[in-house]
């Protein structure tokens, strides 16, 4: 009778290609958002992620990455005295204006290295070599900057501009994952970068640090904040605190939590409520198989194939066209776009649980179904 | 054979004793069989009928099974009905019972020889084995050549012919038959219950057949006259040039 339920099933054209339409919309919309939403979290996070060390220290008040508290320049040295810490560098951040040439200004924010190590670096230089932020003047950009201060024409190798008006010289373009903010990032070490900022009683704005090997991170972060009474944590835990801190502080939560639970409230409605008509359509075909001694199982099981065929179908279809979408939005830079197999697992895992209860339904109506009907 | 005093010698094949059937509570309760006293033989064709709404389908419901009454007995082939618990008497049903609908209901994605094979996968029958048989079956109602049509494409008497071999392909000891010729013109409708007679009707077989339509009346063995929720008259239907 398998054979039996799915001609019924792709044998009624146009009612399939709706039922279809109906769950692939709905799986799209659910993934795209969903994606969407994740992308923008990871961006928000960025400048965690971009310079990809173990160990971040600083105020512990602090709330997020992009939020900057100085600290005494003495804390390099505390945090490198706390037993099973390998190294601990110093990170200059602060928001600066740039003039270029042609008299724009742009907001930028402004990374000093620890000079002797550049850690804290981009993993990949587009143009040009990192190590040339050494040279006098000698700054490194961001793709994004690129962009965002006039394109490739103005923005070069060799580009100079000003910062506070002292000169900086582009000597290499790096590659790194797009911030939410979307300043532009400006590399040079740190030596140079606090003589860019005007004078303060406090420059130094992170320390930056890595547990010796054999020795578990979060003991290490424990120990530094035990030692120092600074804020120390791990990447992943600065990453997830400067999440949270977008998604209280920002509509972006708000926003689009509401758009992917309408979408998926909304799509997963769409999708059983479409196939509930569909066995209610086919209600008749039903009788007349329970009148030609069908049983119910027998039934049930027809509808549950029916249900799961269409719906892993238009997961399936949905996917795809959430991803060609993703393509086409992550070519274009112009919304981040993040499938991951955990949200892939939660709408299948939804789906199927839509597609069950909604047969389910079915079933109970088509158990209670009189097949007397048939003779109507 | 078609001396119907010959039949009666034998134990009925459906025997309906003191049936009851309302529907409907308070006021809007209405009793559609007020007793009902039947018996229907193996070999015969059963005409069944009566005024429009005057309770034929719901007899036949109620001898298929498919309708709970609220009194009396039904026994078909030996077996009391109300005995059977509900998936009992669905298997038995499918074994032993043939439908015919005044709406075809055949299903519309299937063709014609899957149609036909569908009771036969119901009973757990090889998909290659069931679709052999259907085919053989619409050979006999003179749709051999018909087999891969879907319903859509053949004609109303046509359709009448695939839901009759589907309700022949499992040899139901009983045929029931619900206005099968109301949906066709005379015509179709004459083809029809000759082709009910001669492939329908068998010896160890009961045909039922509700009709309104007095044109087809001569087709039957006997003729039961249900008015008002009781069987009011039976006669045996004399044909001309039999026997
Ligand atoms: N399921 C039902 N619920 C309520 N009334 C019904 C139902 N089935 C039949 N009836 C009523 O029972 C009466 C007999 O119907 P039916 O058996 O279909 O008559 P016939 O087949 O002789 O035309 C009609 O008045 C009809 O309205
Ligand atoms: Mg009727």
């Amino acid at each position: 009778m398998n054979y039996v339920a799915l001609k019924m099933l792709f044998g009624d054209r146009a009612k399939y290609l709706m039922l279809l339409c109906g769950l692939t919309f709905a799986v799209m919309l659910i993934v795209q958002q969903g994606s969407i939403f994740w992308g923008l979290m990871i961006w928000s996070q960025s400048s965690v992620s971009n310079l990809n060390v173990p160990i971040w220290v600083t105020d512990p008040g602090i709330a997020q990455v992009d939020e900057v508290k100085p600290i005494a320049d003495t804390a390099v040295d505390r945090v490198r005295s706390v037993p099973g810490v390998e190294w601990a560098v110093p990170l200059y951040k602060g928001l600066l204006r740039a003039r270029l040439s042609n008299g724009d200004y742009h907001q930028i924010t402004l990374t000093g290295l620890e000079s002797s190590t550049l850690i804290g670096r981009p993993a990949e230089v587009l143009e040009g070599r990192f190590e040339d932020v050494l040279q006098p003047d000698a700054v490194v950009l961001d793709q994004w900057a690129v962009e965002r201060m006039g394109g490739p024409n103005v923005i070069k190798i060799g580009t100079v501009f000003e910062l506070n008006d002292k000169l900086a010289r582009v000597v290499a373009i790096a590659k790194t994952q797009k911030s939410f903010t979307n300043i532009p990032v400006v590399y040079t070490t740190y030596e140079r970068a606090i003589r860019y900022v005007p004078r303060e009683r406090r420059t130094l704005s992170y320390v930056l640090a890595k547990a010796k090997d054999g020795v578990p991170v979060a003991e290490v972060t424990t120990r530094i904040h035990e030692q120092t009474g600074l804020g120390a944590f791990t990447a992943e835990d600065f990453g997830w605190k400067t999440i949270g801190w977008v998604l209280k502080n920002t509509g972006i939560g708000i926003n689009f939590g509401t758009t992917i639970l309408l979408g998926f409230i909304v799509g997963m409605a769409i999708a059983g409520q479409t196939f509930y008509l569909f066995t209610v359509e086919n209600l008749r075909q039903f009788g007349a198989l329970k009148a030609m001694g069908a049983s119910t199982f027998t039934l049930a099981r027809m509808i549950l194939l029916q249900a799961f065929t269409v719906g892993l179908t238009g997961y399936g279809v949905g996917i795809g066209l959430a991803t060609v979408f993703g393509f086409m939005t992550a070519r274009s830079g112009g919304l981040p776009f993040i499938e991951t197999w955990q949200l892939l697992l939660l709408v299948l895992v939804a789906l199927l649980a839509i597609c069950t209860f909604s047969a389910l339904i079915s079933i109970i109506k088509l158990a209670r179904l009189e097949p007397a009907i048939v003779f109507r | 054979m078609d001396d119907s005093t010959d039949l009666q010698t034998q134990p009925a094949a459906v025997s309906l004793r003191g049936i009851v059937k309302s529907f409907g509570t308070g006021d809007t309760k209405v009793t559609v069989l007020r007793g009902i006293d039947l018996d229907i033989y193996l070999g015969e064709m059963l005409l069944l009928v009566g005024e429009s709404g005057g309770g034929k389908t719901t007899l036949l419901s109620a001898i298929a099974g498919i309708l709970e009454i609220d009194a009396g007995d039904i026994d078909v082939l030996g077996v009391p009905l109300s005995d059977l618990p509900t998936g009992k008497r669905t298997t038995f049903r499918g074994q032993t019972m043939g439908f015919i609908y005044q709406q075809f209901n055949l299903l519309p994605a299937l063709t014609a020889a899957e149609n036909v094979a569908v009771p036969l996968l119901i009973q757990k029958i090889s998909r290659s084995e069931a679709l052999r048989r259907a085919r053989t079956m619409l050979d006999r109602v003179g749709l051999g050549d018909r087999t891969e049509f879907l319903p859509k494409n053949l004609s109303g008497g046509q359709q009448q012919r695939v839901a009759i071999a589907r309700a022949l392909v499992n040899e139901p000891r009983l045929l029931i038959c619900d206005e099968p010729t109301a949906a066709l013109d005379g015509p179709n409708g004459q083809k029809i219950m000759e082709l009910l007679r001669e492939v329908g009707r068998a010896p160890d077989r009961c045909v039922v057949i509700v009709t309104h339509d007095s044109r087809i009346f001569h087709f039957g063995d006997r003729m039961a006259n249900l008015t008002d929720g009781r069987i009011v008259s039976i006669e045996t239907i004399t044909r001309e040039g039999s026997a």
